[in-house]
């Protein structure tokens, strides 16, 4: 698995000039589908490469970077419309809109779908009637999936603008309210970095930027863009770890939230799979966190094959069983047995009905 | 070497391993399928196109097949897969063809954004593009088709790419796509012309392709310069009129019928307004068409009139 071409161009975008036209064909086509093209670009653009790309290739790559750019624009855009809608209150943007918002080096050329905030719990219907008011919509409309969302999981369900059809999803925690583990959300809050040039507008410290993230990949029951995922980690923990502090930090504010095991397998897998510079001691300390054998050997069977895209040339024999095993343990993390059947009875027998 | 160069057993087994790389406009295509009928259609529909270089790059990799399971046997489906994945829920197995120009359609508009891309039909003569922009309906197809089959060339019959570089239009002529009435009245008037076997009761009703002219494949790579935008309107008993179009109006029903004018922000707005710059806009309503291609004709003469006055 270690000549994927995909993730050889990942560790090491300065090897890509030295493609050849068939290998750029499948390089492409597993980009495109692991979301990664447009980040193939702006690595290219930022290590200066792209005029050694042939013509073929670095024509998809511009073709991304089009919409990448129309992308980030959008976001801007939809950003300022938000921090309209509620006036004056703070807002702590979250992932991709954060990363791209903030200028930090995951968001060149991420495309993704909703901008995810973070609020305080209590404020979180005066968040939701500001947004109504302002043209969003629900765009759940099952009482049962209404449910769901708001007595179970972290966030609102989510909002649509009927106009623009942006959605928006309205967090006030980063895990499942019915998950074991619950990072608490004021220390997060507290901790939020103002942005500059911005008012009322806020990211997550480094720290929790980080754990943020690797909580969501590895809590997450289906890795549609796991890749993606895992390429965000790795650019945040090169980014951060300039500073000297970062990583004990890191690590310190891992157990501080719970959330030691998740970022135990982030360590572990952006090594394995992207060469992620992480000091030996650091990696020491965290393989306390690593589960018992034999979890450890079987999440590394499954994450090896789940965390890469979803086309012909990156799947084996194994794959589908992979992916199907993380997903039944996403929701076996997300909420108690009980709680889990009586939902997965009513996803299977009772919604169709509607 | 050009499609009908291959025996017709070699075809049906390079397409169903590894695939058939063929050659349209600005983009090699490789497509895979083991699906019998759809190799005789592919081999009637492109047997001009060039056959592409399996060892060179290749843009849209393709596969049409029947999917696993129960539904194999029972009702029989195809469907349409891109990188992997499915971006269509499947289709009975006899729209194959028709799923397969989709797709490759689909294929072209999501992607390539170096190029604005209007859904509209495009036609050459004399060095100039008529874009001919229009809903469904309209009789847009059935006039493109007429068009080709006495002397203009064919570009595109659904996808107008404008090189947002030069604001150049870039051909990708593929099979014109005939609905309903139009199939019959197509094979009626252009009788020497080659069409694919009828598919019925797709989304869009009965479907049949008309080969694109062999002369409009192997002049694939010359582009054109945009002349005119012409809203088609097929109207039973109306004479043939031209009306002219404001160019602000024309700027704006024509952003309507692009798919990516958004998407390219900035540029498609610059791109779009160029091209109104560069033509003259007209609604252009019709009920004979012999009547309509004099029209078009006498106005690909008066461009070339415009043209060699303007060189001597």
């Amino acid at each position: 698995m270690s000549e994927l071409l995909i993730l050889s161009a990942l560790r090491l975008p300065a090897s890509m000039p030295k493609l050849g036209l068939q290998q750029w064909d499948l390089l492409i086509r597993q980009a495109r589908r692991g979301n990664l093209l447009a980040r193939l670009h702006s690595l290219l653009a930022q290590a200066g490469l792209l005029d050694h790309v042939p013509y073929q290739p670095r024509q998809h790559l511009e073709w991304t970077r089009v919409t990448a750019d129309r992308h980030a624009q959008a976001v801007r855009t939809e950003v300022a419309r938000i921090q309209q809608a509620l006036s004056g209150q703070p807002v702590i943007l979250l992932k991709g809109a954060a990363y791209v918002i903030a200028g930090l080096p995951p968001g060149a050329g991420r495309v993704f779908s909703d901008i995810d905030i973070l609020v305080p719990k209590a404020q979180l219907l005066d968040v939701e009637s500001a947004l109504l008011a302002h043209g969003w919509m629900a765009s759940q409309h099952d009482a049962y999936d209404q449910r769901y969302y708001r007595e179970w999981m972290h966030e609102l369900p989510p909002l649509q603008h009927m106009l623009r059809e942006t959605t928006i999803d309205v967090h006030h925690a980063i895990l499942p309210q019915t998950m074991a583990m619950h990072p608490d959300s004021n220390a997060l809050r507290a901790a939020a970095v103002p942005l500059a040039g911005y008012q009322d507008l806020l990211v997550l410290a480094p720290t929790d930027m980080v754990l943020h993230s690797a909580a969501h990949l590895f809590y997450e029951s289906e890795l549609f863009n796991g890749l993606r995922d895992l390429v965000d980690l790795d650019a945040l923990l090169r980014h951060f770890s300039q500073t000297p502090e970062f990583w004990h930090q890191l690590t310190q504010r891992a157990g501080d939230l719970g959330l030691t095991r998740c970022l135990y397998y982030a360590l572990r897998y952006t090594r394995m799979l992207l060469h992620t510079p992480i000091p030996p001691p650091v990696a020491a300390a965290i393989e306390d966190a690593r589960p018992p054998f034999p979890i450890s050997a079987i999440m590394d069977v499954l994450y090896r094959r789940a965390l890469l895209p979803d086309h012909a040339s990156c799947v084996d024999h194994a794959t589908f069983a992979a992916r199907k095993c993380l997903y039944v343990r996403g929701n076996w993390l997300r909420m108690p047995p009980l709680k889990l059947a009586r939902h997965l009875f009513h996803k299977a027998f009772i919604s169709p009905r509607h | 070497m050009i499609v009908s160069d291959l025996p017709s057993a070699e075809l049906g087994t390079r397409l169903a391993d590894p695939g058939l790389h063929l050659v349209t406009g600005q983009f090699q295509l490789c497509i895979r399928s083991p699906i019998p009928a759809l190799a005789a259609t592919i081999g009637l529909m492109y047997a001009d196109y060039p056959l592409g270089n399996a060892q060179g790059f290749t843009d849209f990799h393709v596969t049409l097949e029947h999917p696993t399971g129960l539904r194999r046997w029972w009702r029989k489906q195809v469907v349409f897969e891109f990188d992997s994945a499915l971006p269509f829920k499947p289709l009975p197995a006899t729209q194959a063809f028709p799923m397969l120009e989709w797709g490759l359609n689909w294929c072209v508009s999501s992607y390539a954004n170096l190029y604005l891309i209007i859904h509209a039909a495009v036609v050459e003569k004399n060095g100039f593009a008529a874009i001919l922009p229009a809903p469904p309906g309209s009789g847009k197809s059935t006039l493109c088709a007429a068009l080709v089959t006495r002397g203009w060339r064919l570009l595109s019959d659904e996808l107008t790419l404008i090189r947002t570089a030069d604001g150049r239009i870039v051909p990708l002529p593929r099979p014109v796509s005939l609905k309903n009435a139009s199939i019959e009245i197509m094979q009626t008037y252009a009788p020497q012309a080659v069409f694919s076997p009828k598919v019925f009761d797709t989304v869009k009703g009965t479907i049949a392709h008309m080969k694109a002219p062999a002369d409009s494949v192997a002049r694939a790579a010359e582009d054109a310069c945009p002349g005119w935008i012409i809203f088609p309107k097929y109207q039973a008993g109306a004479a043939t009129s031209f009306v002219p179009i404001s160019p602000a109006h024309g700027l704006m029903r024509l952003a309507d019928n692009a798919f990516n004018y958004s998407s390219l922000g900035l540029q498609g707005f610059e791109t779009v307004a160029g091209l109104i710059d560069a033509c003259e806009v007209i609604d252009f309503t019709y009920s004979v068409i012999d009547e309509a291609i004099a029209a078009f004709d006498a106005l690909a003469a008066e461009a070339l009139e415009r043209q060699t006055g303007k060189a001597s």
